[in-house]
């Protein structure tokens, strides 16, 4: 897409779509109140997307405006330092394995989901001074690979489905 | 790379990546014993230690003017958050914890509440 406003649009429309996302998954009664922290990731489906239909740059940016404002809007600077961290481990992740195509989609938002978490563990970890989050992470890390599989169907549906000229 | 190799690396990824997390897991819970002392931490600093073995609520006091609030409960020999001023509840809803490193962590109170075994001097000394 050459057009520069157009692009500019999009990526606007991107973000609104993954903010709404993000706060449609906190009003979801929680699966397991005994592990906190278990969710389903929602907003990854337009990254994902984003991802395979406009490349890194763009996903990227979407990806990171959308954990400044969820912060702003919803957090605070605590819970800012957890969604950045998440999200620069998942992000990166992604990129990766995007780019060795070795994996669909459902591969690529298995391993974003999982390095979220691990990103998150590693900044209640730093913040907390704690290294007793071990075990939580395996935990988590079962909740994300089930979570980055639906995730990733999503995905896979979408970027077939939707079209290219979108 | 077909669709059918890139279906093959999926899977492949998702049971190690399962396999790894459960095996942790399954190991964390057998090689764990049952701890004998709780030790509050507020913040990163230690806040105060207590016996798993004698029943006692202590007022756990965070935050700016110590206004957040988690009221641990050491019962039976296991230790749970009773009630407490964190918005999400978490910690409260937390099932008890009594074995060796098992933990309660509250993160907008910034409370963690670690099971670990420390040695007592009930085990009798060196007999010359």
């Amino acid at each position: 897409m050459k057009n520069k406003s157009k692009e500019v649009a999009f990526a606007g429309i991107s973000v609104a779509l993954a903010l709404i996302l993000a706060y449609a998954e906190t009003l979801l009664p929680p699966l397991f109140v005994a592990v906190p922290g278990i969710k389903m990731g929602l907003p990854n489906i337009v990254i994902i997307f984003l991802l395979y239909r406009r490349g890194p740059a763009f996903a990227g940016a979407v990806s990171f405006i959308r954990i400044f404002l969820v912060a702003l809007l919803f957090g605070n600077a605590a819970s800012l330092i957890y969604s950045i961290c998440g999200g620069i481990f998942s992000f990166v992740a992604m990129l990766l394995l995007r780019k060795m195509n070795l994996f669909s989609t459902v591969g690529v938002s298995v391993a974003g989901g999982v390095m979220h978490n691990v990103g998150q563990i590693l900044a209640a970890a730093v913040l907390l001074n704690t290294e007793q989050l071990g075990y939580y992470l395996a935990v988590l890390a079962v909740s994300g690979t089930v979570a980055g599989v639906f995730i990733g169907l999503c995905g896979t549906f979408l970027v077939k489905r939707v079209p290219e000229k979108v | 790379m077909t669709e059918k190799h890139r279906f093959r690396n999926d899977m492949i990824l998702i049971a190690v990546l399962l396999l790894v997390a459960f095996s942790s897991i399954v190991c964390y819970n057998c090689f764990r014993s049952t701890g004998n002392t709780v030790t509050v931490r507020v913040d990163g600093t230690d806040y105060g230690v207590y016996p798993l073995s004698v029943n006692a609520t202590k007022d756990i006091y965070s935050g700016e003017n110590g206004c957040n609030l988690n009221r641990l409960v050491i019962r039976d020999g296991k230790a749970y958050i009773e009630t407490a001023t964190c918005p999400d509840g978490i910690c409260v809803a937390h099932k008890p914890i009594f074995r060796d490193g098992e933990s309660i962590i509250c993160l907008p109170n910034r409370v963690v509440v670690t099971i670990s075994t420390a040695d007592h001097t009930d085990t009798p000394d060196v007999i010359m």
